[in-house]
Order: C-alpha cells, then sequence, then structure tokens
C-alpha cells in the first residue's frame, strides 16, 4: 500500500485495528485515524540510546565470560580434558571422546544410587519446604500485632542469613551423641542410649529435610506477604458483606490473590529440582552416609573434580545430564502451569 | 505501589504493614484461632532460635561441659578462655580480613554490574530490550555446571589462588537484576522527564536523579550482595588452597570438615565435642557482623516489586 494516497472505504475496513506485532505497516485507530507503523531500525536506536546500550557493554561481557562461555565449556563432555590443556573448546585435535564419558557413568551402578537419593530427597524437601512457607505467610497475616509480626520476621530470616557452613556445623553439633537432640530425647525418655545420627544412613534423609525446614520457612514467606499486601483491600470488604468469615475469605480471596506467586515459587521450585542440597550434602555427609545421602552434586564432585587424578571430563559429563534434566523440568512445568493457571514464569 | 517517604526518597511497601480488617466482625471461633495462631508462631520462632542459643552457649563453656554433654541453651561454666585462643590466633584475623576485603570489592562490582544492566532493561521502548533481559534470564534457567566454570577461572583465566577469583565470578544475580528492574519501572517518569529537559544526559540521570532516590532497594541490593559473599566458602573451596588468601569462613569449613572425616568409623565424639567449643566461637565471630546489620536493613525488604520481579 502506498504512502499518502487517500484509502477507499473498503480498504480502510480492512486495515487491522491494532499496531502489526512485525515489521512495518498501517492499522487504523477507534478515532479513525490511520497511523503508518515505522519500526525503530538498530541504527537509529543506537545513535538515540547510545548511552543507555553503553550502560550494557560491561555487565553483557561478564556475562558471555562467566556464564556463556563456560556453556561452551561443557563441550568437554565429550572430549578428554586434562588440567593444563589450554583453551577447553578449540575444536581440532584428536581428543574427542563421543559418548564415553556418558556412557561411563550411565554404566556405574554408584551413580544410579546418587540419581535416586537426588530424586528421594528433592521430593521429600519440596514436599515440605513449598507449602510451609505459604501456611507461615498466612499465619503472619492474621497478627494484628505489628510487633509480633515483626519480631517472629527478624527472628525466621535469621537461617537465611547464615552461611552454609556454619549451618553445617549446627546440624553436626545438633546431631552429636552428646548434642542437644540427643539430650532433649533423652531427657523426656524418647531413648535410653543416645543415637548415632551421622553414622546411620537411615537418618540421614530426615536430618537433611528437617534442617532444610528449618533454613528456609522463615525466608520463604518472603514473597507471599509481598503479594499479600497486593490483594486488593475491597474484595475483603465485598466478601464480609457476602457474610464470608475470615476461613472462608482465606480460602476464597486470599489464596486465589497469591496464586500466581505460589505457581511461580513451584515453577522455579521444580527447575532446580537436581541441584539439591549441594553444598549442604557436601559440607555434612560422610562415607558412611553415601548410600542415602549421596546425591548428583557431590557424586560428581568426589569422583570428578576432587578424584585422583581429576576427571574433568566425566564430572561434565553429569553436570550436563543434570542440566538438560533441569532446563527440561522448568520448560515442562511452566508450560503445564500456564496451560491450568494462567501463571507463568514467562 | 511504590510511594515517596518523608525524606523524599522512592519507596517500596514494607512487608511489616497490618491489614486493617476489623470491619470483620470476631467470633469466638477467631478469638481462639488468635490465641493457637500467636502460640503456633512463638514456638516456630523457638524452634528457630534454641541451636542459636545451643552454639552461643557453647562458646562460653567450660570444655568439661561440653564433653559431658551437659550444655544446653545456657553456658555451663562460663569462661572466655576459647575466645582468647581464637582471638590471639594471627592467621583467624588474617583470613577475616581477606573476607572484608573480598566482600567490599565483590560488592562493588556486583552493584555496578546489576545497576547499570537493570536501568537500561527497564526503560520503555529501548530496542533490544527484551533480547537483553533473556541474556541475563537464560542463564538462570541453564548453568553450565561446576567443572566449565572451574577450568574457566582455574585454567583458562589462570586465577588460581588470586583475589580475582573471589571478587568477580557470580557479581550478578539474576534475581537481584530483576528485583532492581522492577524497582526502576516504578520509578516516576516525570522525574527522569524532568531531568532530560533541563539537558541531563541519561548518565546523569542515573546518577544524579534515580540512584539518590533509590536508597531502599539499594540498601537492600547491598545486603543481599554483600552477604551473599561473606557467607560463601564454595568459591574459595574451588579456587584457592592458600590459607593466607582464604576468607575466614574457609578457616571453619576446615574446622568442621576434620571433625567429620574423624566422624568415618570409631568413637568421634569426643575429639569432635573438644572442637565444638573452637568451633562455636568460630561461628559466632563470623556469624556476628551480618546478625548485628541485617535487622536494620529488614525495613527495606522489598515487597510487591518482587512480586513482579520474578515474572520476565
Amino acid at each position: 500500500m502506498a504512502k499518502g494516497r487517500t484509502l477507499t472505504a473498503e480498504e480502510f475496513a480492512a486495515l487491522p485495528t491494532t499496531p502489526p506485532k512485525r515489521g512495518n505497516g498501517p492499522w487504523r485507530t477507534e478515532s479513525g485515524a490511520v497511523i503508518w507503523q515505522q519500526k525503530e531500525t538498530w541504527g537509529h536506536a543506537v545513535r538515540k540510546h547510545w548511552r543507555l546500550y553503553s550502560l550494557c557493554v560491561l555487565p553483557l561481557i561478564y556475562l558471555l565470560i562467566f556464564q556463556y562461555l563456560p556453556l561452551v565449556g561443557t563441550i568437554i563432555a565429550f572430549r578428554r580434558y586434562q588440567p593444563g590443556m589450554g583453551f577447553p573448546w578449540n575444536v581440532v585435535g584428536v581428543s574427542w571422546r563421543g559418548m564415553r564419558y556418558i556412557n561411563q557413568f550411565i554404566n556405574t551402578p554408584q551413580f544410579w544410587n546418587a540419581f535416586e537419593n537426588t530424586v528421594i530427597i528433592a521430593a521429600e524437601s519440596l514436599i515440605f519446604t513449598f507449602p510451609l512457607p505459604i501456611i507461615l505467610a498466612l499465619l503472619l497475616n492474621e497478627l494484628r500485632s505489628r510487633r509480633t509480626k515483626r519480631v517472629v520476621q527478624t527472628i525466621s530470616y535469621i537461617p537465611h542469613f547464615l552461611s552454609m557452613v556454619i549451618i553445617a556445623g549446627l546440624i553436626l553439633q545438633l546431631t552429636l551423641s552428646t548434642g542437644l537432640i540427643n539430650e532433649v530425647l533423652m531427657k523426656i525418655h524418647l531413648i535410653s542410649q543416645p543415637l548415632s545420627f551421622m553414622q546411620d544412613p537411615k537418618y540421614f534423609r530426615s536430618i537433611y529435610v528437617i534442617s532444610q525446614i528449618w533454613q528456609t520457612t522463615g525466608w520463604g514467606t518472603i514473597l507471599y506477604l509481598a503479594a499479600l499486601t497486593n490483594v486488593d483491600e475491597q474484595l475483603y470488604e465485598a466478601s464480609a458483606i457476602d457474610g464470608a468469615g475470615r476461613w472462608r475469605q482465606t480460602l476464597h480471596v486470599t489464596l486465589p490473590g497469591i496464586r500466581p506467586t505460589i505457581v511461580v515459587v513451584l515453577v522455579l521450585n521444580i527447575g532446580s529440582f537436581l541441584g539439591v542440597g549441594f553444598e549442604k550434602i557436601w559440607l555434612i555427609y560422610n562415607p558412611a552416609l553415601y548410600s542415602t545421602g549421596d546425591v548428583l552434586s557431590t557424586y560428581l564432585m568426589r569422583n570428578g573434580l576432587f578424584a585422583q587424578p581429576q576427571q574433568a571430563s566425566y564430572a561434565t559429563a553429569i553436570g550436563l545430564f543434570q542440566s538438560l534434566i533441569g532446563l527440561a523440568l522448568i520448560i515442562g512445568a511452566n508450560t503445564v502451569s500456564r496451560r491450568l493457571t494462567e501463571a507463568s514464569l514467562w | 505501589m511504590s510511594t515517596f517517604d518523608e525524606q523524599g526518597n522512592f519507596q517500596v511497601k514494607t512487608l511489616d504493614e497490618v491489614k486493617d480488617r476489623s470491619f470483620i466482625p470476631k467470633t469466638t471461633g477467631y478469638r481462639v484461632f488468635t490465641v493457637i495462631n500467636v502460640i503456633i508462631l512463638v514456638g516456630f520462632s523457638v524452634i528457630i532460635i534454641l541451636p542459636l542459643l545451643n552454639v552461643l552457649s557453647l562458646a562460653f563453656s567450660d570444655t568439661n561441659a561440653i564433653t559431658a554433654g551437659k550444655v544446653g541453651i545456657w553456658p555451663v561454666g562460663f569462661n572466655l578462655f576459647t575466645f582468647h585462643e581464637v582471638a590471639t590466633t594471627k592467621l583467624f584475623w588474617r583470613e577475616y580480613a581477606n573476607t572484608v576485603i573480598y566482600t567490599v570489592l565483590y560488592t562493588l562490582i556486583s552493584m555496578f554490574l546489576t545497576t547499570t544492566f537493570a536501568y537500561a532493561i527497564s526503560r520503555k521502548g529501548l530496542k533490544g530490550k527484551s533480547g537483553l533481559t533473556w541474556v541475563a534470564l537464560f542463564t538462570m534457567f541453564f548453568a553450565p555446571g561446576i567443572v566449565p566454570s572451574y577450568v574457566l577461572v582455574n585454567d583458562v583465566l589462570g586465577w588460581h589462588n588470586t583475589m580475582w577469583a573471589m571478587v568477580v565470578p557470580g557479581t550478578i544475580s539474576v534475581f537481584n537484576l530483576l528485583i532492581m528492574k522492577t524497582s526502576f519501572e516504578n520509578f516516576p517518569v516525570e522525574l527522569e522527564e524532568a531531568a532530560a529537559v533541563d539537558g541531563m544526559t541519561t548518565y546523569g540521570i542515573l546518577v544524579r536523579i534515580v540512584l539518590p532516590l533509590s536508597k531502599a532497594i539499594l540498601a537492600t541490593m547491598v545486603l543481599f550482595y554483600a552477604v551473599g559473599q561473606w557467607n560463601d566458602w564454595w568459591k574459595a573451596f574451588l579456587y584457592m588452597d592458600d590459607p593466607y588468601k582464604y576468607p575466614v569462613i574457609m578457616y571453619l569449613r576446615n574446622l568442621i570438615a576434620g571433625a567429620s572425616q574423624q566422624g568415618v568409623g570409631g568413637d568421634p565424639d569426643a575429639t569432635a565435642q573438644l572442637a565444638a567449643n573452637v568451633k562455636s566461637v568460630a561461628m559466632v565471630l563470623i556469624a556476628l557482623p551480618v546478625m548485628c546489620v541485617y535487622p536494620f536493613i529488614q525495613k527495606y525488604f522489598v515487597s510487591g516489586v518482587m512480586l513482579g520481579a520474578v515474572k520476565a
């Protein structure tokens, strides 16, 4: 359609009423004006906003080197890599190994033991650490006293600000045979002999999950509390007029109000499913607990990076496997939640 | 969602706002619930605090009492001996100083990269904005794993045992970036337009108008980054093996690792308990600065912004 020409009535009626999504073209507004949408060209945008783009340069260089270069570096999952070999992602050379490192872990029983542990520990953690912050946030929301609310919040955030090393130290200290947990259990006569928590594989997962609850529940409320302050006050008034009590309001106003947040948090949790407990388990476990406590990330560190001799390629192959499953999980969870709840991460 | 406070600072809603729902009739059931609610919340707080009190009292207790397992939440045989022991260890303070240096540098670099990037991708109508956002967002969904990063820092960049390995990797947190982006998006556009009319450049607007009025969000970000670095042991564990360059958290980590290795077979408890005294003191000294600072910044912890922040 040529610009600057008078349109016939049919041509006018055929014009879209919204700006074209891609490229350039005409559209008409409700008041009857015809607008030619001209998308900004890159050259024009850069000339006009070069200062804004210049602000992105250093962050982009950082992301390129420290996030995207390692991504290319995962190529060593298919090549033999040894420290000092230099630039690991050059594609020429004879050290290609194809699927060798992938086959190596697929055929190792300890790998599958670690995989099973990862799934069990991650599922058990999720069952508790996902709903508990929601419940705590709702309870905090019902508190009338501002001061009490503030104090409970301050205390429950403490674990989030402690180093994982300190948390690991706490766990090891509390689970000693003379530690606080055994002392208390003996005092209330639940047990007569101290339990050796850290020597017996059957306790490990419970210890992990309980410590995870202790650590994450308080801080986990922050997103929900944020969402709760944005629930429309008028909805409460309207439902009160309709005769709804506090409980019905929680079910029909509060929970739907924070549902998008709940969904987003769940999707993110599912995405990091396989990365479970990495630093913490690495710090607290010992060989006696491998049968229940060894997870993928600890397995790959022990048998890859810190093996003698170092097996960087083997560890990278496992890491790649882990990342790919993580990506698939988050895309899957996001798609499902967009279909079912219309809330999604992107 | 956002307002200006008395000092004229651009503010986000704080989380301790209490909804006034006094228009709802208070039934007996609700009164009972209120009491139970308070009991639950107080109980929860006690559970959070107990293990911390245990460590605190271990730090001040007599070694014999610790070995006998007599120390609960109150020091037994109060003494400052172990404190003195740790406080006169040169290596401990050397590493403590390292932690301070690493934290300051890391926070400066992080804040610079996050602020500039967040500001650029918060501008409406900037061409390529969503592409730029996705460059950062993608790294949250697909991380390359530990080994390639390890190879990059140690072998390719040659940063093994250098300060750079501590202060450069991990300086952009996507989560923080999105929070800042949302905060800048909510910044009143009239102020920026007025400044632009006065002939200010983008740099001038960011440094002289936007940042001075965004103290709350800046304080929150500084806290998040600084605490993250203060507590981080993993980078030092991967990229360093020189004790004189370690951050102090590695001092504690090595104490703990010593105990858990002895935990393999035999009865580890006696030695572990003796070490508990030293460990507790180290834990208290390391956690102290963070515990003193965060309650004061708590009021700034973002609210409404975070909600939008998670969405791309």
